[in-house]
């Protein structure tokens, strides 16, 4: 009903384009989104993809995530045999689908292996904004649920790195129901008694939100990352006004009580590693 | 059963003198004792909870509840929650859980309150919360949709042994009219939507997301409410019984077997 009001969100995503375009590179030089600094390309990538200038978190494929937590060459994939269905039989899904793999060398929005993050061995699975806004559909839910599983079975610990616009459209009420099969595996997670390690990135919203993403034994976001369940501009048009400065990023989570920490993404590797050293150490 | 467009029935899932919650719950419970608050922040009234009695067996029913007329329905906040409400919801599940009592949930919401104070209280860690819990609660859960189930707002009730709808109850990822405008970058398009987006107890049922479909008169349940009542009743007393045989192990095996096997 509320949702119903979002008229034109063909705007959200032009914004989101516009935003890439700044944050990507004209030639060798990028503008930060944030402080409007101009910077040189390499200086970016050479600091994890933050800015040098004003701290601004960039958003990060998977396989750039992957190389700034695991060991080198440690990250084995699993789950690479669960793609993409239709279960709708939804127009155009799979060649979109199809046409996006080819763009972004990537199968589908979320990446899971298993790894070693300072020799500790961990799962780790890692969510890809480029991929349908890291949006979560069948496979996404079905790969989440398989690293889960792995993690019981192995009893190793498990971090998530979470990123997404939302359900999956395409596939209905099967993306829905995505959010039950994950969560029910972490219900088993817990009961198991093992560490799983959530961790926030911009932006993480809707189904992904109300599900693993809030579920984490410790939360973890980095700096100035968007978080929450219903879209700001879905608010905005619901409250009939503009959200304050910083509603929603990661340091009004903090303050509001719903995530444990916020960690620069130049820390999160050494952190997420303390983190799993002292769970087990007490055992 | 009537063959009806998708829109059809969207329509009538939202018709305001379709049956509610409150409706049902008087109408198939005995002694029903309305509880209030979720001991932390407020009592949400568009999530109504308590304890009744279904012929010798207490239960614990919660349900969406939206407004008939308008003033009601503001009352109500159009039956759209805040975290209070699923957290209400999760207190009386894990008292229902304590004295081994079964739960009854009814779905009618066009999503969870998309507002300032939901966030700043944790929606989605409110939603998130409630579908961990209900996926590991040790005694039988039905989820019944009566009207309009939307989103990650309905789910937060939905996870349960038995799922049903209504014949012309509606249950989707989010409203056509949400959907037309992200897919379709036009939110007229809602009647086309609504045929694609698989949203009928129909298509649900074909889906294996759900068990059952209730069926309804002609014109929907508001046209005969008391058959409706009793078809709803009966088989409610009927998955209690099917389900109070399992061991608590083997009924909490069966719920994530039913979630896991949805999708791939
Ligand atoms: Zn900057």
């Amino acid at each position: 009903m509320v949702i119903d009001k979002v008229k034109k969100v063909n705007k959200k995503e032009e914004s989101i384009k516009n935003e890439k375009a700044s944050d990507m590179l004209i030639g060798k030089w990028v503008k930060c989104s944030e402080c409007k600094e101009i910077l040189y390309k390499e200086d970016v990538h050479n600091n994890l993809s933050v800015c040098p200038s004003c701290g601004k978190h960039f958003r990060l494929s998977a396989r750039r995530r992957i190389k700034q937590i695991a060991d080198e060459g440690t990250f084995e994939e699993i789950g690479t045999n669960i793609s993409t269905k239709n279960p709708l039989n939804f127009e155009g899904y799979l060649k979109k689908v199809e046409i996006l793999r080819e763009k972004t060398k990537i199968d589908e929005a979320v990446k899971c292996g298993i790894c070693k993050i300072n020799g500790e061995k961990a799962v780790l699975a890692i969510m890809d904004g480029n991929f349908l806004m890291g949006s979560m559909g069948s496979c996404v839910g079905e790969r989440i649920t398989l690293a889960i599983e792995t993690s019981i079975e192995k009893r190793l610990p498990l971090v998530i790195f979470c990123v997404s616009g939302g359900a999956r459209m395409q596939e209905g009420i099967i993306s829905l129901m995505q959010m039950a099969k994950t969560s029910s595996a972490l219900a088993k997670h817990n009961k198991a008694g093992l560490l799983y390690i959530s961790v926030l990135t911009d932006p993480t919203t809707g189904g992904v939100t109300a599900s693993f993403a809030s579920l984490g034994d410790i939360i973890l976001a980095e700096p100035g990352a968007l978080i929450g369940f219903a879209g700001p501009r879905v608010i905005e048009q619901t409250i009939n006004q503009k959200l304050p400065e910083g509603f929603q990023k990661s340091e009004f989570l903090l303050e509001h009580g719903f995530i444990d920490k916020i960690v620069e993404r130049k820390d999160l590797k050494d952190t997420i590693y303390k983190i799993i050293k002292l769970h087990k150490s007490s055992k | 059963m009537e063959k009806m467009t998708a829109w059809e029935r969207v329509t009538l899932a939202r018709l305001p003198e379709r049956p509610k919650s409150l409706d049902y719950i008087n109408g198939i419970f005995e002694d029903f004792i309305e509880l209030h608050g979720d001991r932390n922040f407020s009592d949400d009234k568009s999530i109504v909870a308590g304890i009744a009695m279904l012929k010798k067996i207490p239960v614990t029913v919660i349900g969406e509840q939206k407004g008939k007329k308008a003033k009601e329905n503001m009352e109500r906040n159009f039956g759209m929650p805040n975290p209070e409400g699923y957290r209400k919801a999760l207190r009386l599940m894990k008292q229902a859980e304590k004295f081994n009592r079964p739960i009854i949930t009814f779905i009618d919401t066009p999503g969870a309150y998309p507002g300032m104070g939901a966030e700043e209280r944790g929606q989605g860690e409110a939603i998130a919360r409630n579908i961990i819990e209900m996926a590991d609660l040790k005694v039988p859960i039905i989820c019944i949709v009566i009207g309009e189930g939307s989103s990650g707002g309905a789910l937060a009730i939905a996870v349960g042994d038995r799922i049903v709808m209504l014949e012309n109850s509606i249950y989707s990822i989010l409203s056509p009219e949400g959907f037309a405008s992200i897919l379709y970058k036009d939110s007229s398009k809602a009647k086309e939507a609504a045929e694609k987006m698989k949203i009928t107890a129909q298509d649900l049922k074909k889906l294996k997301i759900i068990d059952k479909i209730i069926e309804e008169p002609k014109g929907g349940a508001n046209e005969d409410f008391e058959t409706v009542t009793k078809r709803l009743k009966m088989y409610i007393i009927k998955s209690i019984n099917e389900l109070q045989k399992l061991s608590k192990e083997e009924l909490i095996q069966k719920r994530y077997e039913k979630f896991r096997n949805m999708g791939i």
